[in-house]
């Protein structure tokens, strides 16, 4: 494309089937401990 | 066109815009696509023309902006547009709440209050220095075994779980900390569960015996350290009011180079007293550690707390971190920054962003003497106790409602376009300032979603000059 470049490949729609799992981490145990941020977590499967 | 039909019109295309945000960030113009998560470089003219497209109205928007640029490449740009959409890449169908998310969450990881007491003094601490608004107090052996267990027999089929040694400061109570960590070790072997174990510490009691014990048993930590040492020791006083600059920071060299450089993160709190924040960063960074983290102090009715005006200054200065941060990456000398950090290409699940911290229904605090609270911030909150350790949750419409506050249920929050990726933000923030947990506190929210642009910026441009993809669009 010209004048739009994709930076990654999203898979947020294809996690509303086969998510779920609960084996990431709690965010809150993670660096933070004083806000949410979940969406610089990793998937862990 | 009758009034109902331009009604509906209208409350399409606010619908169509609620799926997109699209923003300039150090002269890159980009565009996320909310329900998919694609981010997108695009040029100045499609950011124009996206003021105006809605997915449908391709006459419309190319008419809007003719005068601006050429009919003929604005129709390129459509169909660009239409290309992305067509993938699911943009406009991408709203999120409800998946079947994967279950109505009630398993609880599988805690926060130990192992001491309501602490050798320092902050001026910000949210637990009034140690005592979380009751008396200085010290977790039991029997308190900290319960809690394990508490966690083994809630945890179900989950195989991963987590335990945070907090305070106050942990290490005034480590012979319950090495009791724990040697019961959990022992149980794990029993039930086959996994246990992270991390603790939190201001490095005061870092002494060379508590390395070698936390490295033997592979304990992660967060080191709480405020940046400069100025501005660390303005907040950070031990109980005499001396400065702990200098103590903390040889204990924390000495424990991060006796774990090769792994398994922590340096972590500070920034307050009105310090919006050139940069600074501390880098010199966290120039002090030799490479996994960093620094918050904005969550405070009502203080001094250093950060109010709605305060909120350009703040912006300014993660426009500066986030070159600083790229312009080290590039020299070679680049950290991690924990807010910098996404993966935009393999981030969480839906369930996973619908339950947020997990606070009240994934993730409990257990106070020093064996009640439990939905999080650490909670402690001593009234009307925020579950239960307890030995008793169990007594309070059962609390863990209800705090699964239930998820991002969609939130009224501020369903139509936000930063809601998958802050899940709503911190209940106790929330409750602090609005006496609710699903009425979002508003500052924290303005500087997570500035902090999320600058996220994207940082990983779409490091994962572009990775590729060697790098356009000039």
């Amino acid at each position: 494309m010209k004048h739009i470049q994709t930076v990654n490949k999203p898979t947020l729609q294809e996690t509303i089937k086969k998510g779920g799992c609960g084996e990431c981490q709690a965010s809150c145990q993670s660096a933070c401990k004083t806000s949410c941020t979940v969406g610089n977590q990793t998937c862990e499967k | 066109m009758p009034e109902r039909h331009l009604l509906f019109f209208w409350e399409i295309k606010t619908a169509m815009k609620e799926r997109i945000h699209k923003f300039e960030q150090g002269g890159e113009y980009i565009l996320l696509d909310v329900n998919s998560a694609a981010v997108h470089l695009i040029d100045r003219m499609t950011f124009d023309l996206l003021d105006v497209f809605d997915g449908t109205n391709d006459d419309e928007a190319a008419q809007a902006l003719s005068g601006k640029y050429p009919e003929s490449e604005l129709r390129e740009v459509l169909s660009e547009l239409h290309e992305l959409m067509d993938a699911k890449q943009l406009f991408a169908p709203d999120i409800d709440v998946p079947p994967t998310f279950a109505a009630e969450g398993v609880v599988k990881s805690m926060c130990l209050m192992v001491a309501h007491d602490c050798n320092l003094r902050c001026g910000y601490c949210f637990a009034g220095t140690g005592e979380y608004g009751g008396k200085r107090e010290l977790m039991s052996n029997e308190v900290g075994e319960a809690a394990v267990e508490y966690i083994i027999g809630h945890s179900k089929g989950r195989k991963h779980c987590e335990i945070d040694f907090f305070g106050g400061e942990p290490l005034v109570n480590l012979s319950v900390v090495k009791h724990v960590t040697e019961y959990v070790r022992r149980r794990e072997k029993e039930t086959g569960k996994i246990f992270k174990l991390t603790l939190t510490t201001n490095g005061l009691l870092l002494d060379e015996d508590t390395r070698n014990w936390l490295n033997a048993n592979r304990v992660s930590l967060v080191l709480s350290l405020d940046g400069r040492r100025e501005v660390h020791d303005r907040m950070r006083p031990d109980a005499g009011g001396n400065g702990t600059y200098d103590r903390v920071l040889k204990n924390f060299r000495a424990m991060v180079d006796s774990r090769g450089g792994k398994d922590y993160y340096l972590r500070g709190t920034y307050t009105k007293y310090n919006l050139d924040f940069t600074k501390d960063v880098l010199s966290m960074a120039d002090a030799g550690f490479d996994v960093l983290s620094v918050e904005p102090v969550v405070a009502k009715d203080a001094p250093y707390a950060i109010k709605e005006s305060n909120l350009p200054r703040v912006y300014e200065e993660y426009d500066r971190l986030t070159e600083a941060y790229l312009k080290r990456h590039r020299e070679g000398r680049g950290f991690f920054f924990f807010h910098f950090n996404m993966d935009l290409s393999g981030g969480p699940c839906v369930a996973k962003r619908l339950s947020g911290c997990g606070a009240g229904h994934e993730y409990y605090a257990v106070a020093a003497n064996g009640d439990l609270y939905p999080c650490h911030q909670f402690v001593g909150r009234g009307g925020y106790r579950l239960g307890s350790v030995f008793e169990g949750v007594t309070n059962k419409d609390l863990p209800k409602y705090f699964r239930e506050s998820h991002v969609l249920n939130k009224p501020k929050c369903a139509d936000c376009w930063a809601r998958f990726f802050c899940s709503g933000g911190c209940h106790a923030n929330a409750e602090l300032f609005h006496g609710d947990i699903r009425e979002p506190y508003e500052v924290g929210c303005a500087i997570q979603k500035k902090r999320l642009e600058c996220a994207i910026r940082v990983q779409a441009e490091l994962a572009l000059e990775k590729a060697g993809k790098k356009a000039d669009v």
